[in-house]
């Protein structure tokens, strides 16, 4: 069992009987009182997202979900198709339930399926991928403070704050654990 | 190697911070507030039921300078400030960080009613365009603020008495959802007079016993400061102590020595008021940081 300390993004646990993932967390205290644990929860088999707040001395189970290697073939009309390597098996993940991660597939990108029973209900990525930026604005020279950003789009659709040296065409190291940019990548 | 990208956006902010901390000393000493560090490391904090110290050895670091700067008063000091680290066990989320900056400062010659009025010249002076923006609301900082009771509060935005929700242990939940939610969205509101079991270290008010003259600042929804009328009575004080002591301890949480110190010269002050004020939260709602990870040079998790 987990206790609310133990509660942060991408926790997995069971309610009513289904897996949910905590999808964004924040802990709490008004003025002096109890501490408050305030999470959005997504049904990861529905993709319903939900707000709940817990106070500490809740317990949760955590959501028992097998992962299976497979490697990411196609989006079509029902969703990404993966397929795995040794079965040959393909399942499908719709957009719903795999949010934002579906911008850091990448064509034959290996991953972990995670099953619920037979059901594909998420995927855990690698770490870091490399994107293409196709969108910013361009470099104003002289701008040479490291902190300043901009935003910029990937080859994915994804949106995202970078560096203002970054400019269209360079590939870069995005985080998929927070979406965030890690770096420029030498070609 | 590029630079950590994560810590070099946070220059302006950074370089923001650095300013209002500037602007706070500037405003204090103005005022004729001596500045004074008292020791982090302490034997024992003040008893809260929902906060919990860090261990440092056989001792704690301290939750809030609050029992040194009382002493300090009773020493005879009238006004003081101190901006300084505390540490609260387990508290990290977005507005929060288990080790950030308070500034107190302390009056012998004032109630809670002058703290107030002292909040809104210091956010004055460090909004001098009298507006601020912070998470898509615009707060005029300039015209008179809201007040609010507590009761009223709960009346208005949670369909119930502050002290049934008390009584149904829904306080903190209901402020926390329902409430904090509506506060300092136009003009910052000074939340007052809050139950007497949820004032530790606060004066009972003298014509309703079962408030205290303690008060919260919020701005725009986010909870910036509290400060109250100090309770000065040694006995009352050591009564609150041993049931908060006693709380803590049936809550399975490590227990602090009675402030014996502290007790012996409490009441060498005739009357007092003192304020704590998070630092870090100040400088979001200054820079427009919604996360407090965007104002501090390290997180926990940045280590």
């Amino acid at each position: 069992m987990y206790a609310c300390s133990d509660l942060r993004k991408g926790l997995k646990i069971l309610i009513d009987g289904e897996p949910h993932v905590i999808a964004q967390f924040d802990f709490t205290k008004p003025g002096k009182g109890q501490a408050l644990y305030k999470c959005k929860l997504r049904n990861m088999l529905t993709g319903a997202l939900f707000d709940r707040t817990y106070r500490s001395g809740e317990s949760f189970e955590p959501a028992q979900l097998e992962e299976r290697d497979m490697q990411y073939l196609y989006q079509d009309e029902a969703g990404y198709v993966f397929m795995d390597q040794k079965t040959y098996e393909q399942t499908t993940l719709t957009e719903d339930v795999l949010g934002d991660d579906r911008y850091f597939l990448i064509d034959n990108m290996e991953v972990k399926i995670l099953l619920f029973g037979e059901r594909g209900i998420g995927v855990t990525l690698p770490n870091f991928v490399n994107l293409r930026v196709t969108e910013a604005e361009p470099w104003v020279k002289g701008d040479t403070a490291a902190g300043n950003n901009k935003p910029a789009t990937v080859a994915s659709g994804y949106n995202l704050q970078v560096p203002s040296f970054v400019e269209e065409g360079t590939l870069i190291q995005i985080d998929t654990r927070t979406g965030e940019y890690v770096t420029r990548v030498k070609e | 190697m590029e630079p950590n990208w994560a810590l070099a956006r946070k220059r302006q902010n950074l370089e923001q911070r650095a300013r209002i901390v500037q602007t706070i000393r500037a405003f204090f000493v103005e005022q004729g507030y001596l500045e004074v560090e008292t020791p982090h490391r302490l034997p024992g904090n003040a008893p809260e039921p929902h906060i919990d110290a860090e261990q440092s050895g056989d001792w704690f670091l301290q939750t809030s300078p609050e029992l040194c700067m009382k002493r300090l008063l009773a020493a005879g000091y009238p006004k003081l400030f101190q901006i300084g680290r505390c540490w609260r066990q387990g508290e990290r989320g977005r507005r929060h960080l288990p080790e950030f900056s308070l500034l107190e400062w302390y009056r012998t010659d004032g109630t809670y009613l002058d703290l107030m009025e002292e909040c809104e010249r210091l956010l004055r002076r460090l909004v001098p365009s009298g507006v601020l923006t912070w998470a898509e609301q615009e707060i005029d900082v300039a015209s008179a603020w809201e007040r609010l009771t507590v009761d009223d509060a709960f009346r208005r935005y949670a369909g119930i008495s502050a002290s049934a929700a008390l009584d149904a242990g829904e306080f903190d939940l209901l402020l926390a959802e329902r409430i904090e939610p509506k506060l300092g969205t136009t003009t910052p509101t000074l939340l007052y007079d809050y139950p007497a079991p949820l004032a530790a270290l606060a004066r009972r008010k003298p014509d309703n016993p079962r408030l205290a003259e303690r008060f919260e600042l919020y701005v725009a929804g986010l909870e910036l400061a509290n400060g109250f009328s100090e309770l000065t009575d040694p006995l009352e004080q050591r009564q609150r102590f041993v049931q908060d002591e006693a709380a803590r301890s049936a809550a399975g949480k490590p227990g602090y020595p009675i402030p014996e110190k502290f007790l012996a010269e409490l009441g060498g002050i005739e009357s007092a008021a003192g304020i704590a004020l998070g630092v870090d939260r100040l400088v979001m709602l200054l820079t427009g940081a919604e996360d407090i990870a965007k104002v501090v040079t390290f997180t926990p998790e940045e280590l």
